[in-house]
């Protein structure tokens, strides 16, 4: 077997140490593998850096970003896409955005506070671009042998030993659409959200947009400003969170009220007066009333909706029945004849690189990890980003991350405590991070409440402070 | 290390305009940025005055900032310590590589803050003042004022050594502002600052013969970072704008290129 010199190990070349299935590996000894150059695989590589761990990303796309760069083919981001959490609540803790940028940044805001992250902390020669994973296999020695090759399959596979991996890979790249009866014959155009990109593709169009996720109604409101005739079917009513609340972004109202310690029903009582006295009775917009109370499910942020609703200019319908050659017939026999059918209907997380067993998948395509993030068994694998937050994601990774740093330095210095913690963890393996009870929470399954999420990450590190271990 | 911010994110601090004056070296060299934050009163005129070039000319890229209400930045009457520190991190965040943080004075506290908040490469605090009962009882008639709204009395003779001539030390003590009562009410109050996130190496300097901080108190911030203060006897408080300027700055360069 020839390998091209110089091809096989991302920084010596020098030879293989070990052998898997009559393919050389490259160990890689201390060095912790990240997939993905995404914003959670950014901050896993900065704070495993800052720990003193050696990094090597791959990165299937040309560039950083993941989700948020929108010429990567897998991103879901569209021409309007703006924060739905304002600057607090998006930003790395320890890398503020600047202060001349809005409450709610833009994508391409976000993108370009990404590629100055990467360049700050110098994480772009740890990153190998256009090289996508196609294997991670457990080693002895809790290691793990990953396998790798050109984006597209072309070139040959090659395999590295590392000492960990964080499996940052995204979950919004992989489109969830639902199963309707006769929609293979139904001979108008149907697309999912993942393949929207600008409001021109709505431009005079009849547009039947279904679900009522943030996406959902964001491309409601684009369809009311651009098509021809708008249609929403959401499956049940929604609270429908305004940006901005008592003259601030809502979500530091919520905060404010989480600082001074109130109660979950007073929260929601508070929340649930002002949305009266702002925005008033949904149902008079033709929406059904919410049939569960605000924070109940995943938060929906958006002041446009309820605006166009009152123009006429988007028509409230309920769920789809069924579709026709050339109609779709809903729930209550009410028969609309869009052009154009918009499936805003989310993404499943996808790991196909890996043993669905390693991470305790199970039927439904959901991992089964401690506080999100910690498979069973397996103390050198995390999952970085996999949450659902009611506010922003990235402090929430940037702590996870941290936290997994500090896991594998306590695994060197102190092995009896790291086992312990891990043990801790994985008592909890089914533990849910929510305040309120969510509705459908099978749906919902990795929705958390940052407040009960951060407060568990707190405990985890306080845990892992090396002060006293050695 | 605190995770839940509850307060702070319910309260972001306003933004508003900064005077931040660099020097960069004519070729880069790859060394990491040098951030400077003067103390209460003093704004980045007083690291212009020699530190920049002299830190450019040594091949790090240099810049100093005025903390909200001081120098040419907007004038911020109500500012806190967290505000002033936000400024800090806002521009550390804004540099093109992760950056080193060189505070002095009260700006060592502000500077101090800030690293828990901005991962820094490392950090230097100059003849720091960490506020708290002591050192408001060290200097009564400097900080009399403060407890009654007044701005903190900086006299020339506190600030510089007798080698400076008269006429620099008085055109000098003539442009100093003051800080935010408030700010000088929460450097009398002393809360000591949260860990820095990061780990960085840091480095205290100052002098025996400061006439504003005590050899004790130079002490205790150094002992609080794992170390011991680097001295240099003979230079007032604004070692920056002292005749000797040109050893106390050398040594915090030489430093960085050891340990950064």
């Amino acid at each position: 077997m020839t390998y091209s010199a110089g091809y096989g190990d991302p920084e010596s070349g020098g030879p293989a140490t070990a052998w898997r299935d009559g393919w050389p590996v490259y160990d890689r000894s201390g060095t912790v593998c990240v997939i993905g150059a995404g914003p959670s695989g950014l901050t896993a590589m900065k704070n495993l850096k800052e720990q003193g761990f050696g990094v090597d990303c791959y990165e299937r796309d040309t560039s950083v970003g993941g989700a948020w760069n929108w010429r990567h083919d897998r991103s879901p981001v569209y021409a309007s896409t703006h924060l739905i959490s304002s600057k607090p609540f998006s930003q790395f803790p320890d890398f503020p955005m600047p202060d001349s940028w809005p409450d709610y940044p833009k994508h391409s805001q976000v993108l370009e506070y990404l590629e100055h992250y990467a360049d700050h902390f110098d994480l772009k020669p740890h990153i190998w671009f256009g090289t996508e994973v196609v294997k991670v296999e457990p080693a002895e020695g809790e290691r793990w042998d990953v396998t790798t090759r050109s984006t597209g399959g072309y070139g040959g596979e090659r395999i590295h030993r590392y000492a960990a991996v964080v499996i940052a890979n995204g979950h919004n790249w992989s489109p969830k659409r639902p199963e309707y009866e006769g929609l293979e014959d139904f001979r108008g155009e149907v697309i999912h959200a993942a393949q929207f990109k600008d409001a021109a593709q709505l431009r005079n169009k009849k547009v039947l947009v279904i679900g009522a996720g943030n996406t959902g109604c964001d491309i409601a409101v684009e369809a009311a400003q651009q098509a021809a005739r708008c249609w929403h079917s959401t499956r049940r009513g929604y609270w429908y969170t305004p940006k901005y609340t008592l003259g601030r972004p809502a979500d530091q109202v919520n905060d404010l009220m989480l600082w001074l310690k109130l109660p979950l029903r007073a929260r929601q009582f508070l929340a649930h007066r002002t949305l009266k006295s702002t925005v008033g009775d949904l149902t008079r917009f033709g929406l059904p009333q919410p049939d569960h109370k605000i924070y109940e499910t995943h938060t929906i942020v958006n002041s446009q909706l309820i605006y166009y609703l009152g123009h006429g200019a988007v028509s409230p319908v309920p769920d789809v029945a069924r579709f026709h050659r050339n109609s779709v017939e809903l729930k209550g026999g009410e028969v609309i004849e869009p052009d154009l059918v918009v499936l805003a209907t989310g993404y499943h997380p996808s790991f196909d690189f890996i043993d669905g067993n390693l991470l305790g998948v199970d039927a439904h395509g959901r991992p089964r990890l401690a506080m999100h993030a910690f498979p069973k068994r397996q103390p050198t694998l995390a999952v970085a980003g996999l949450l659902q937050p009611d506010s922003g994601l990235f402090p929430l990774v940037h702590w996870q991350m941290v936290a997994f740093a500090r896991m594998l330095r306590v695994r060197e210095a102190a092995p009896a405590k790291a086992v312990a913690v891990q043990r801790k963890l994985e008592a909890e393996l089914d533990r849910r991070w929510i305040t309120a009870k969510v509705k459908d929470s099978t749906r919902h399954w990795f929705e958390i409440s940052h407040t009960t999420y951060l407060k568990a990450i707190q405990r985890l590190l306080d845990e892992l402070s090396l002060e006293g271990a050695k | 290390m605190k995770v839940l911010r509850a307060r702070e994110w319910a309260f972001p601090i306003a933004p508003v305009r900064r005077e931040v004056r660099r020097a960069t070296p004519e070729v880069d060299e790859g060394k990491p940025p040098v951030l400077f934050v003067p103390g209460f009163g003093h704004g980045a005129w007083v690291f212009a005055e020699h530190w920049l070039e002299h830190t450019a000319d040594r091949g790090f890229p240099a810049y100093a900032v005025s903390l909200r209400g001081h120098g040419d930045s907007a004038k911020a009457p109500k500012a806190t310590l967290r505000a002033y520190a936000h400024d800090v991190a806002q521009v550390a965040a804004s540099l093109p590589r992760r950056a080193v943080i060189v505070g002095h004075g009260a700006g060592a506290l502000v500077a101090a803050h800030a690293l828990a908040r901005y991962p820094a490469r490392a950090a230097v605090l100059l003849s720091p003042v960490f506020g708290g009962a002591g050192t408001a009882l060290r200097n009564p008639m400097l900080s009399l004022p403060a407890l009654f709204g007044g701005g903190l009395r900086l006299p020339a003779g506190q600030l510089f050594s007798r080698e400076l001539p008269t006429s620099a030390s008085r055109g000098y003590a003539a442009r100093l502002g003051r800080a935010s009562t408030r700010a000088q009410w929460q450097l009398l109050r002393g809360r000591a600052p949260q860990p820095p996130v990061g780990d960085p190496p840091v480095l205290v300097v100052g002098s025996p013969d400061d006439r504003i901080v005590s050899d004790t108190a130079l002490r205790r911030v150094a002992r609080g970072y794992g170390g011991a203060p680097l001295l240099f006897p003979g230079m007032g408080h604004d070692l920056m704008l002292d005749t000797r300027w040109r050893e106390p700055i050398d040594a915090i360069l030489d430093w960085l290129e050891k340990s950064a």
